[in-house]
């Protein structure tokens, strides 16, 4: 009888043990499944509020069509954030790009030339605040204010109003509902989709993605290690440029214009959507797939937002709470593995 | 030593010149290195030890000289360059990226790919190969936060012999490990020796350097002193060559170790029980006027812990401070200035001074803490205050609107123990004024505290340099594992005798 006593008490131990060393390596992944958890929640909270009125394949299809352009915005965001980096820029780059696009367009340029310049624009700015980042030592949160301003007046030199897009191609991008009995997808959504897709292959399965991760665990150690860090530091913010560009076509696609004012403050809704998401803002933790988590959280309060018909201002505030509850998490967390030592 | 003459260097540094504004750093520094061998780089503090291996591992770029590595010229201008050519380096501080896992670290840049795609199988297969060769069974995919300090310093070498490293350099890495560690360390180091790796190894530690190292090349003050087999350099031999001139120099100061004090009146300050928890335990301390207490210890000891429970700049959970025989709390570093206590950190950059303040604002800085804010100090008097204590320290340049970022470690110094000074103490904390600066500085430091206690001020002296705290201090508290273990009367005891007492003092013997 001892001798079973003992050996529960052992099982019970190396139990806790592969508990806890799981705990151990996945704990970069508990802020992510904590914003998992809290959509699930949302979700249910919803359905339950609105009398199963909420969880249907129109709502859960609009919310991927609605928010592909964040979606997009996010995993760009994601990818600098991880170096510990921020770039305040993808709002008006997306305005400036979606504006040119519907520009080029409405003087009559081919498609073929105007989706590439709207993407390429957008990388541009990107390349131009990544080298004030890594080549003249600028802080990223002044470098891509720079650029924030920059590209909200390339926007007004493009145009003061609103362009209407009536080019097919890129309506078709909006209008085309690929359906599986009542669910649909747009081209835009499968666009962000293939975004995350990518990010995330090119974040866990590449030498350049590991690098993202190493300088945002420490620069210093990434440098000393012989890795590319200036490459790579350039590289994150032209990607995010790249992002906003393709957020832009997506947006013009979406609303069937540019606006110059399109997007003013969404880059701090896509760094609420990776913060959400469970991507350390000091950089080195954190997934793509949690920042399309974030996106959909943050989508989600809105959805529920208008339907209970309450002030848009109710947004703001629970998304606030979140965020804050997140870092309190994420702190929690960073305080844990170094206590650990 | 077979390596001699047999094997060709694999690393030949000649002529190396590196200046800093203001420093030479290295004065045409000549050093060689040979495959399957261990070799010691030997210096105080300030002798240009970590600048010649930074020059070797690319960090810092050279001035003048040339770098031989495996027969080819070599000239390194980032960390990668150096790697590229061999030569891997494991620091102090572990450069590692926590928030991987050790595999990863292992194999980080170098990871097994099937076309761009990372093979996450085989990278963890074969970081767990470079472990398990250095006698490491941890699992690849844990992460490395999860790993004590000396573990991570073999996940470390591991990367290193991913790298196919030829050359090791280990700058102080058993600074943070304990005895079995260091053991752990040193077996991996001579397996790889064997391999016929060169290694290049820091430390400060005399013991371990006799005991793993084949061939020492001494430095002092960025020059060259020699190179030599370690059979043919005794111990006291070497100490003499690292420390050469300071002994001339420091010899003609007068100890004040001697000094009798006066402990019958009540002491400046006097800690009881002063503890707090997780980070030192409760210990007493008095310091009486015009006295010099020691404070001696490892790094980590809790002699830093100690002082800054006393200073206010952390609380204390437990124990009670009087002041001239009165209770006193003290909740905050200003509240400690305005007790007349003034402590001088060992983190000069972070802690101490302003860089980018010039001299006389530096200076003026801790008057202006004690008198508040609101209240204007008069420029005449600043002025008067800046430059007298300019001189009296012989801070260099002697010219109060110049950048304190700009100075050497050593006039930096001075500069700080200026702003205490002028704040008018009871009672000065030096917390490591000596470390890292040249010998000069180091003498007009020891020479001013010596002077000043003599006028009556109590200073509480904390240095890594036994040599130094027996010279200047009349008191020597001694501290091991964040505990005070005891006190001794610098004219009771001599440097064998301390070492011993640090070393060796058992548990429950202590005051």
């Amino acid at each position: 009888m001892t001798a079973t006593a003992v050996r529960d008490e052992t099982t019970k131990e190396s139990r806790t043990m592969k508990v806890e060393s799981f705990l151990g390596r996945h704990a970069a992944l508990m802020p992510t499944f904590a914003a998992l958890a809290i959509l699930l929640l949302l979700f249910a909270g919803a359905e339950a509020f609105l009398r199963g009125d909420f969880i249907t394949p129109r709502n859960i299809s609009a919310l991927l069509l609605d928010n592909a352009y964040l979606l997009v915005l996010a995993v760009g965001m994601t990818f600098v954030i991880l170096t510990g980096g921020i770039d305040l820029s993808v709002g008006s780059v997306m305005a400036f790009t979606g504006i040119l696009g519907a520009k080029l367009l409405a003087d009559g340029l081919p498609v073929v030339i105007a989706v590439p310049a709207i993407i390429l624009g957008g990388a541009l700015i990107g390349l131009v605040i990544g080298v004030l980042v890594q080549y003249f030592n600028v802080q990223p949160f002044i470098a891509s204010l720079a650029g924030l301003f920059l590209a909200r007046g390339l926007a007004f030199v493009v145009s003061l109003s609103s362009i209407k897009v009536e080019e097919p191609a890129i309506l078709w991008l909006q209008s085309t509902r690929i359906t599986v009995g009542s669910w649909y997808i747009t081209p835009t959504g499968i666009i962000a989709l293939l975004a995350v897709a990518v990010a995330a292959f090119v974040l866990h399965l590449t030498r350049f993605g590991r690098t993202v991760y190493a300088i945002g665990g420490s620069e210093s150690s990434a440098r000393l290690m012989g890795l590319n860090v200036a490459r790579t530091k350039v590289a994150v913010y032209v990607i995010s440029g790249l992002c906003a560009g393709l957020a832009g076509l997506i947006l013009t696609a979406y609303s069937g214009a540019g606006y110059p004012r399109n997007g003013i403050g969404t880059e701090l809704d896509a760094i609420a959507a990776v913060v959400i998401g469970g991507t350390l803002l000091t950089g080195g933790r954190g997934y793509v797939v949690g920042s399309m988590v974030g996106v959909f959280v943050y989508g989600t309060i809105k959805t529920i937002i208008s339907f209970m018909g309450a002030e848009q201002s109710w947004m703001q505030i629970i998304v606030g709470a979140l965020l804050l509850l997140f870092i309190v998490v994420q702190r929690a967390i960073v305080a844990r593995s170094e206590g650990r030592r | 030593m077979t390596a001699d003459t047999v094997v060709p260097p694999i690393v030949e540094m000649t002529g190396i010149t590196i200046r800093f504004p203001g420093v030479l750093a290295l004065d045409k520094v000549d050093f060689t290195l040979r495959p399957g061998e261990v070799h010691a780089l030997m210096g105080e503090n300030g002798a240009g030890k970590s600048t010649l291996i930074k020059a070797l591992t690319g960090v810092y770029t050279i001035d003048e000289g040339t770098i031989v590595v495996d027969g080819r010229q070599q000239s390194f201008s980032t960390a990668g360059d150096a790697q590229a050519a061999g030569i891997s380096t494991v620091y102090q501080e572990v450069n590692l990226c926590e928030n991987l896992t050790v595999g990863e670290n292992v194999m980080l840049g170098h990871e097994p790919r099937r076309g761009s795609v990372i093979d996450w199988r085989r990278t963890h297969a074969e970081a767990r190969k470079h472990l398990v060769s250095l006698g490491l069974a941890i699992d690849p995919r844990s992460s490395l936060a999860s790993h004590s300090i000396a573990i991570q310093q073999l996940v470390a070498i591991s990367r290193a012999m991913v790298l196919e490293a030829k050359v090791l350099v280990l700058d102080e890495p058993t600074s943070s490990l304990d005895r079995g560690e260091v053991e752990l360390l040193f077996r991996v180091v001579r397996d790889l020796r064997d391999r016929g790796v060169a290694i290049l190894f820091v430390s400060h530690f005399l013991d371990q350097v006799y005991e793993i190292a084949d061939r020492i090349t001494v430095l002092r003050n960025g020059a060259l002193v020699g190179e030599y087999p370690i059979a043919e350099l005794p111990r006291d031999a070497l100490v003499t060559k690292m420390i050469g001139r300071e002994l001339e120099d420091l010899a003609t100061l007068s100890s004040s170790a001697h000094r009798e004090i006066d402990r019958s009146g009540a002491p400046v300050v006097k800690a009881t029980g002063l503890g707090k928890r997780g980070i030192l335990e409760p210990a007493d301390l008095e310091v009486y006027p015009g006295e010099v207490v020691g404070l001696a210890g490892l790094l980590g000891s809790g002699r830093t812990e100690l002082v800054r429970l006393l200073y206010g700049a952390d609380r204390a959970d437990e124990g009670e401070i009087e002041l001239h025989g009165a209770p006193a709390k003290i909740h905050s570093p200003l509240h400690a200035i305005g007790r007349r206590i003034s402590f001088s950190s060992e983190n000069r950059r972070e802690e101490g001074v302003v860089s980018d303040l010039t001299v006389a604002e530096n200076i003026v800085l801790g008057m202006q803490a004690r008198q508040g804010w609101a209240r204007r100090l008069r420029r005449s008097e600043k002025d008067a205050v800046v430059t007298g204590w300019i001189e009296a320290l012989g801070v260099r340049p002697a010219n109060p609107n110049a950048l304190v970022g700009n100075l050497s470690g050593g006039n930096q110094q001075k500069v700080l123990l200026a702003r205490w000074l002028a704040t008018a103490p009871e009672l000065l904390v030096l917390d490591e004024p000596t470390r890292g600066i040249d010998v000069g500085a180091k003498a007009d430091i020891q020479k001013k505290v010596s002077e000043l206690s003599a006028d009556g001020l109590s200073v509480i002296f904390i240095s890594s340099e036994l040599e130094e705290v027996l010279r200047l201090a009349q008191r020597i508290v001694v501290m091991r594992d964040r505990r005070k273990i005891g006190e001794l009367e610098s004219a009771s005891t001599d440097l064998d005798g301390l070492i011993d007492y640090i070393a060796n003092e058992g548990e429950g013997s202590a005051a």
